[in-house]
């Protein structure tokens, strides 16, 4: 954290997107986050992304849970709908709102302890009802907040700073994801902006429930060199499943020369493409099967794959399988929301 | 990332090669008052300096490095503020006033903070340097007593050089004193700054005016510096400059000669002729003395105008209309008399190569009636006292042939500087040749040689007092430029003497203070620290710090977040880091807020103080610059 609050001077020449906006007016408060944690990055690669999608804040709710992941909300988007809510229920809550208004944009912000411990069945249950969402997951192996004990997700044998080994085996959450039904699932590095930009816009444009499981090394608690979830370990082992990644917005036409056979275009729902470029051997992202097995084998060798994993063109939303109304709540009239007592009373009778 | 830039990246890449910050010119050029300053004057020091209320400190930091602080701090030309990084920085999304695009990009009142150290300072008496009582047996003469003798004259004495100044007015000042109107620098300021100069012992012989060189050189100095500036105002000769020749003055000598009080009185409709300082004096001055109506008429639009922004302000708000793209025809003459002129209305055609209106006469004729013309369409330098057969080269325009290094003429051990050297620039310029003439005086009569230059004193430290804490006062303040309070037009415009710029007091100086951006105390990035976490470039305000991979610096410019579009602003550029790529900083608008090096976990960016003094002939005269730079 610093004492001082970023300074409201920006670069004269600073870009300005279709609403007339600049980065900074996606921008939140001031992190008091330790310098270097990987969930500031991650921060602005979401601020990047609503800034150029040309997303209006008003339209996008922020929710998260509770830890260090949790407080990042905060620190973007200070024009948006926020809830910060109880430990590992950024899912119920965010099920509630857009049950109650699916014109939104949500993101879910949560960790590594928020998801994979105590919020794991809230989790299961967000991705099984194919919530409209972008989950995002700042993974970072710790518990920073409490000084950096081993959570669920950190891998076994992996030593704390003090060099002693984790017991256990670790949850891999895009894994769970896929088996659990998610249309979207990726992972990705907060020290590599340049894929996770991408990946975020892609996730936001997708309608169905997509999941980012974000590496983020806890620069206090486990960025020493032989823990697996830091700056130096996920460098040198990230195996990116497709190196390169490009989000085209709807409105944009693809005109870069794609080479044949070495690039895959994925359609999202807006029309926008997420293209995708391989590099040696990669996995065909509609096959659930094969991803879970790209993720495996590499985790058995200790390499970490990134990028898009899964992806699932054609899912439906919990809106489609509930087939709600079209309109969010607030835009339906109070008398069609409440048909009144004489109504109810009709109802009661037939069940007597 | 967007498809053009993946195709952008596919081609072959060039290399920037890493900056060499040992170079103490590369930081240097980062803080941009000091770097454009002729004297190299460290202005954020002076300005913290203020800030904590040392003002002795910050007024002897000045006098070492311009010797004139009191005067400078009124009426210098600041090339330090056009250069300021705050002028650069918007304030909010208003517009500015003048101008839409700068958005209330306004740099540090810098002058008139010199004037808060020069007017708040205690006694100093007991910082100046010692003069030897013991000489050194060389004697030097000085001609001319303005601002370049007597910064040789302050540069020599602690050396114990025996110096005779040579004056044609009865008082020194030179320029200063003569061109200068008091009620923009009081005569008790002059008096001040000059006195402590000559108080150091010099010979000064006023009314004593160098008629030959030749004679002097006979005298046995052993160096001679000539200082005597460009005392000569350019005529008019136009239709009717004869007839009505009672009535029409050279600026120059006509406000010499207001200021030695033999003209005390001007016709009633005046006219200045000139876009210059000097003209925007006249037309003051003028008023001053009783003119009803004073009218400034300039040849060129009023946008090219060569007077500082601040005098067409100030003789603008004293009423004084100014008539651009009027060029002078003729003087209209009656009965012997000057009764008005007439000019030709110009009208703009486009530019030329240098980006200078091309002008062309439009046959409109304008007169105006007028008492009086004043004439400020420029000076030169003069010099019918050397002779031609002494062995002085003299270049095509029949002025003699100066070093740029070395500021020795053609004749060894004669020394120029000032305008007398290479035509008219201002003061600041004048004390800058006077350092390094000392300089080349001091070696030339110790026989050393005069193209081995001394070299600056710099040094860089550390700014860090803890994790969130840094020696200077670092955040950033979003306030707009204080203004100047002035005395009251009426009181003003009745009384000649009047200073008419009352200068900040100590509560409006602790706000412009806060303004200063600290451009001294540099970023410094070492580059096998960083774990490349992205946290400085997500951090920093103005997206000046990139990571990215390397290529030649055009491509590069035009890659970075923001692109680095201002060629005159540096690119800090890294060696390789661990994924290959390399850390580009654009110092164009870089708020030296230290946020970059507090959110760097590894310490990979610092925050040091980068001191930089430039050498003189007398280290007794950098005492409070010794301790600058620690």
């Amino acid at each position: 954290m610093s004492y001082i609050a970023k300074p409201s001077a920006h670069h004269p020449a600073l870009p300005r997107n279709a609403l007339g906006l600049t980065r900074r007016d996606y921008e939140g408060s001031m992190s008091t986050l330790c310098a270097g944690c990987g969930h500031d990055s991650i921060t602005a690669a979401i601020i990047e992304a609503c800034y150029e999608m040309d997303l209006p804040a008003h339209r996008i709710a922020k929710i998260s849970g509770i830890g260090c992941s949790s407080k990042a909300p905060t620190y973007f988007l200070s024009r948006s709908h926020g809830f910060n809510s109880v430990h590992g229920r950024m899912p119920s809550v965010t099920t509630g709102a857009n049950m109650a208004n699916r014109d939104l944009v949500y993101i879910g912000v949560s960790g590594d302890g928020d998801t994979a411990s105590i919020g794991l069945g809230q989790f299961c249950h967000a991705v099984r009802r194919k919530l409209n969402m972008t989950y995002i997951v700042m993974n970072n192996g710790c518990y920073g907040l409490t000084k950096g004990q081993f959570s669920a997700t950190n891998d076994k044998n992996s030593p704390s700073k003090k060099g002693e080994a984790n017991p256990f085996d670790a949850i891999d959450l895009c894994q769970m994801a896929i088996q659990l039904g998610a249309g979207f699932v990726a992972r990705s590095f907060s020290g590599d902006k340049r894929q996770l930009l991408p990946l975020i816009q892609a996730a936001i444009s997708y309608k169905g429930f997509a999941f980012i499981d974000v590496i983020s090394p806890c620069v206090t608690f486990n960025n020493h060199p032989a823990s697996t979830k830091s700056y130096e370990y996920v460098r040198m082992h990230n195996m990116a499943s497709e190196n390169k990644l490009d989000y085209v917005e709807p409105k944009e036409e693809i005109t870069t020369d794609y080479d044949e056979g070495t690039s895959t275009s994925v359609e999202l729902h807006d029309g926008s493409h997420l293209m995708l470029f391989k590099v040696g051997e990669g996995h065909d992202p509609r096959d659930s099967d094969a991803a879970i097995h790209t993720i495996r084998t590499n985790a058995a060798k200790g390499t970490i794959v990134t990028g898009l994993l899964y992806v699932n063109e054609n899912q439906q939303d919990l809106h489609d399988v509930l087939g709600t109304d079209e309109r969010p709540l607030n835009g339906i009239a109070m008398s069609e929301l409440c048909p009144g007592s004489k109504a109810l009373e009709a109802i009661n009778a037939r069940l007597r | 990332m967007q498809a053009s830039e993946i195709a952008a990246r596919s081609r072959r890449r060039g290399r920037t090669p890493p900056t060499d910050i040992s170079d103490p010119q590369y930081f240097h050029k980062v803080v941009d008052c000091q770097w454009a300053c002729p004297t190299h004057t460290p202005v954020p020091e002076y300005i913290r300096l203020i800030a904590q209320g040392r003002y002795s400190a910050a007024y002897m930091l000045n006098w070492e490095s311009n010797v004139f602080p009191g005067i400078l701090g009124r009426v210098c030309d600041r090339p330090c503020e056009p250069a300021c990084r705050r002028g650069r920085i918007q304030v909010g999304d208003e517009g500015n006033a003048k101008d839409p695009s700068k958005k209330n990009a306004e740099p540090v009142a810098i002058c008139r903070l010199k004037r808060v150290a020069a007017d708040y300072k205690g006694e100093i008496d007991s910082f100046l340097p010692e003069i030897p009582t013991q000489k050194n047996g060389k004697r030097v003469a000085l001609i001319g007593g303005g601002p370049a003798s007597l910064a040789v004259a302050r540069d020599l004495m602690p050396l114990g050089y025996d110096i005779t100044l040579f004056e044609r007015d009865p008082v020194p000042g030179g320029l200063m004193r003569t061109n200068i109107p008091s009620f923009r620098l009081p005569a008790s300021v002059l008096d001040e700054e000059v006195g402590r100069i000559l108080d150091f012992g010099v010979e000064a012989r006023f009314g004593a005016e160098i008629r030959s060189l030749k004679k002097l050189l006979g005298e046995g100095y052993d160096a001679i510096f000539v200082g005597t500036g460009a005392p000569k105002g350019k005529d008019l000769e136009l239709p009717g400059r004869k007839e009505a020749a009672a009535n029409i003055h050279i600026g120059i000598d006509w406000l010499t000669s207001v200021a030695f009080g033999h003209v005390e009185k001007i016709g009633r409709r005046v006219v200045v002729i000139g876009g210059g300082n000097t003209a925007m004096d006249c037309c003051r001055t003028a008023l001053r003395l009783g003119a009803e109506s004073v009218t400034v008429t300039v040849r060129s639009p009023r946008k090219v105008m060569k007077a500082s922004d601040w005098e067409i302000k100030d003789a603008l708000h004293e009423g004084i209309p100014i008539l651009d793209n009027h060029a002078p025809k003729s003087f209209v003459v009656k009965d012997g008399k000057l009764v008005g002129m007439t000019f030709e209305k110009m009208v703009q055609t486009g530019v030329d190569a240098k980006g200078r209106p091309k002008l062309e006469a439009s046959g409109e004729i304008v007169t105006i009636d007028c008492d009086d013309v004043l004439m400020a369409i420029g000076q030169e330098n003069a010099f019918p006292w050397i002779e031609r057969d002494i062995g002085m080269t003299f270049n095509e325009w029949g002025q003699p042939a100066v070093d740029r290094r070395t500021f020795m003429s053609s004749i060894p051990g004669v020394f120029f500087g000032g305008d007398a050297a290479w035509g008219p620039e201002n003061i600041i310029w004048a004390v800058s040749h006077g350092h390094q003439a000392a300089i080349s005086i001091d070696a030339y009569c110790h026989g050393r040689s005069l193209v081995d230059r001394p070299k600056p004193g710099h040094t860089l430290v550390s700014q860090k007092m803890g994790i969130h804490e840094w020696s200077y006062s670092n955040n950033y303040d979003p306030q707009k430029r204080q203004a100047v309070p002035h005395a009251t037009l009426e009181a003003s415009l009745k009384n000649l003497k009047l200073e008419v710029e009352l200068g900040f007091d100590d509560r409006i100086a602790a706000r412009e203070v806060e303004r200063c951006l600290n451009c001294d105390v540099q970023t410094v990035f070492t580059d096998n620290l960083c774990i490349e976490c992205d946290a400085c470039m997500d951090i920093c305000p103005v997206d000046c710090i990139n990571f990215t991979e390397n290529d030649d610096e055009a491509d590069l410019r035009q890659e970075l977040r923001v692109p680095a579009l201002n060629m005159s602003q540096s690119l800090y550029v890294s060696g390789p880091l661990k994924t290959g790529r390399i850390m580009a900083k654009d110092e164009d608008v870089c708020l030296h807020c230290g946020l970059c090096a507090e959110r760097c976990p590894t310490g990979a960016w610092d925050m040091q103080k980068f001191a930089y003094a430039e050498a003189q002939a007398a280290s007794a005269c950098l005492s409070h610059h010794n301790a600058y730079l620690g």
